[in-house]
């Protein structure tokens, strides 16, 4: 199977204390990954350091067999939903237009496609009805849909998403579940940052554990396991140990 | 009948003071446009600069730089001698520059933050550009503190005039109407640049842009803007031309093309109404402008479409 994202021995350092280090993941095309681990795990930092957000101190990243840089517009990235300003003065339909900017260029104006494309984006989310509404008149909910709706527009072939569960309500957490497996139907590959360990092992195929190192990358069934887990949230496992108790008995 | 007569006597008075509105052309004749026309000129691309650095949250790094250009202006001043010389320009923007690569060092590098590092940098560039100007120039200068903190616009009309179209115009207004054509053309340009890194920037360093290379191209423009307007309407007014414009269209839009017009109106109502009020007052016409610029925010802040005290009083 083909691959699309490659890691070697991706390191992170933040004022010479490493956060990330060692990072080897190998990730087939088509699948959809949970990246899972603790407060301060550096789950964010590392789909960052992927990206080139975040600079790495070491290591490699290859997308689609070649660096990063030759392959920016098949990857699309999905910042946490806190990390923007939503008092910002633009609409839906801008930042759903947004997506189209990195395939413009720095100068290209958005054209009729774009704007079909963004449109598009935003009829699949439900968000369509408000597209000319100020981003900050939205819920949680409606503005991380609208940021998935950019995702969409990117048309990318790995996506990588920061938290797009957190603070969303329940509608909305189903209809971006189910997004994200119809996004794998048709052959993207999509890894996740994901807070919640109950509803991980319902949501994704495979697992990258991480705590500072990779725990453990793999399918749901052989990395969901109570070891796996005690390895890395450590001792703090009460209601994770129930967790995984849970998932021992599947 | 009583309020008929009170009507009249109200619209006599009204026609009596017909002439307030042509007072400053009456006064000064077409120096009260040039005067309109270089206030609306300095405000203009302070407007939109302005505009991004409040949706940046950079607004007080608008007046760092006003601070910090001081010591480039008497260094280059010292090297040159001339204070019409365009290579104090060029000192005051490479010292404004310099701020604003000093604030980021100070906060990346260091646990200080990136306030403090704004703080640090421009009173500590400001009080340097006083020592330099005192030690270096000696007290009876032609460049004096008073003109540095107010301006000197008001001195526009006695200003060399160049001929241009028949017509003598203060030069001062030439230099400014390229600064701001710069700007608008800058602006046009780059525009989608500088609203995804606004907005987004790890989107747009995602997307291969440079957050660092645009901050500091950004920082530039400004100091360029800055020097030039700062010779008008001095270090402290700036610093109002740059915040109130952008602040005022933010509380009336939710588009980032509407806001950025509405800045540019608020500009040239600021400059139109600072002339008013210089003359009917005979004040200093840049602090004019800057109280005009207050007024029509307060009536944004009433008033705005977006964030209008009335409306939520209302529903």
């Amino acid at each position: 199977m083909a691959i699309a994202l490659e890691t070697h021995d991706l390191t992170v350092t933040y004022h010479k204390r490493p956060v990330l280090y060692g990072i080897d993941v190998t990730v087939p095309e088509g699948s959809l990954v949970g990246i899972v681990g603790p407060n301060g795990a550096g789950k964010s930092t590392l789909i960052k350091s992927i990206m080139g957000v975040v600079p790495s101190s070491g290591g490699w990243v290859k997308v689609f067999g070649t660096p990063l840089k030759e392959n920016l517009h098949r990857v699309g990235y999905v910042p946490q939903r806190e990390s923007v300003d939503w008092d910002f003065p633009v609409t839906v339909m801008d930042v759903a237009l947004m997506g189209t900017y990195g395939r413009l260029g720095l100068f290209r104006r958005p054209g009729k496609k774009e704007k079909l494309q963004a449109q598009e984006a935003l009829e699949k989310v439900g968000m369509l009805p408000y597209a000319n509404r100020q981003i900050g008149n939205l819920s949680g909910g409606q503005q991380q849909r609208v940021f998935l709706a950019r995702a969409l527009a990117q048309d990318s072939d790995l996506y990588l998403m920061d938290e797009p569960f957190a603070g969303v309500d329940a509608a909305t957490e189903a209809a971006i579940i189910e997004l994200l497996k119809e996004m794998r139907e048709r052959g993207k590959t999509v890894l996740v940052v994901h807070h919640d360990l109950q509803s991980a092992s319902e949501y994704f195929d495979k697992l990258l554990l991480l705590n500072m190192r990779l725990v453990a990358f793999g399918d749901v069934k052989e990395v969901f396991t109570p070891e796996l887990l005690q390895k890395t949230y450590g001792g703090r496992l009460t209601i994770l140990s129930e967790v995984a108790d849970h998932a021992a008995k599947f | 009948m009583e309020s008929l007569s009170l009507n009249l006597s109200l619209s006599c008075h009204l026609l009596r003071n017909m002439n307030y509105f042509t007072i400053p052309w009456d006064n000064l004749g077409i120096g009260a446009f040039w005067l309109m026309l270089m206030a609306f000129l300095v405000a203009l691309p302070c407007s939109q600069m302005g505009s991004f650095l409040i949706l940046r949250r950079m607004a007080l790094t608008g007046d760092a730089i006003s601070h910090s250009v001081f010591p480039g202006v008497v260094i280059a001043f010292v090297l040159i001698g001339d204070l019409a010389s365009p290579w104090l320009i060029v000192g005051a923007g490479l010292a404004g520059l310099a701020s604003t690569v000093f604030i980021e060092l100070i906060h990346r590098k260091t646990r200080v933050k990136q306030d403090a590092a704004t703080g640090i940098s421009f009173t500590a560039l400001f009080a340097l550009g006083v020592v330099l100007m005192e030690s270096m120039l000696g007290k009876n200068v032609d460049l004096d503190l008073d003109c540095v903190l107010h301006g000197r616009l008001g001195l526009l009309l006695e200003e060399h005039h160049v001929e241009m179209f028949g017509t003598m115009v203060p030069q001062p207004i030439l230099v400014m109407a390229g600064v701001a054509l710069l700007t608008l053309v800058m602006m046009v340009i780059f525009y989608r640049v500088l609203l995804l890194s606004s907005f987004d920037s790890g989107l747009a360093a995602s997307y291969g842009y440079k957050p660092l290379v645009i901050h500091y191209c950004l920082m530039f423009v400004v100091s360029f803007i800055v020097v030039a307007a700062f010779q008008a309407v001095g270090a402290i007014l700036v610093i109002a031309l740059l915040i109130l414009p952008g602040a005022a269209a933010y509380l009336c839009s939710c588009r980032l093309k509407a806001m950025l017009f509405l800045a540019g109106l608020h500009a040239l109502l600021s400059a139109v109404g600072g002339l008013y009020l210089h003359v009917w007052f005979n004040t200093d016409m840049a602090a004019a402008v800057v109280v005009c610029g207050g007024v029509l925010l307060l009536l944004a802040w009433l008033l705005g479409p977006v964030d209008g005290l009335m409306w939520k009083w209302l529903r």
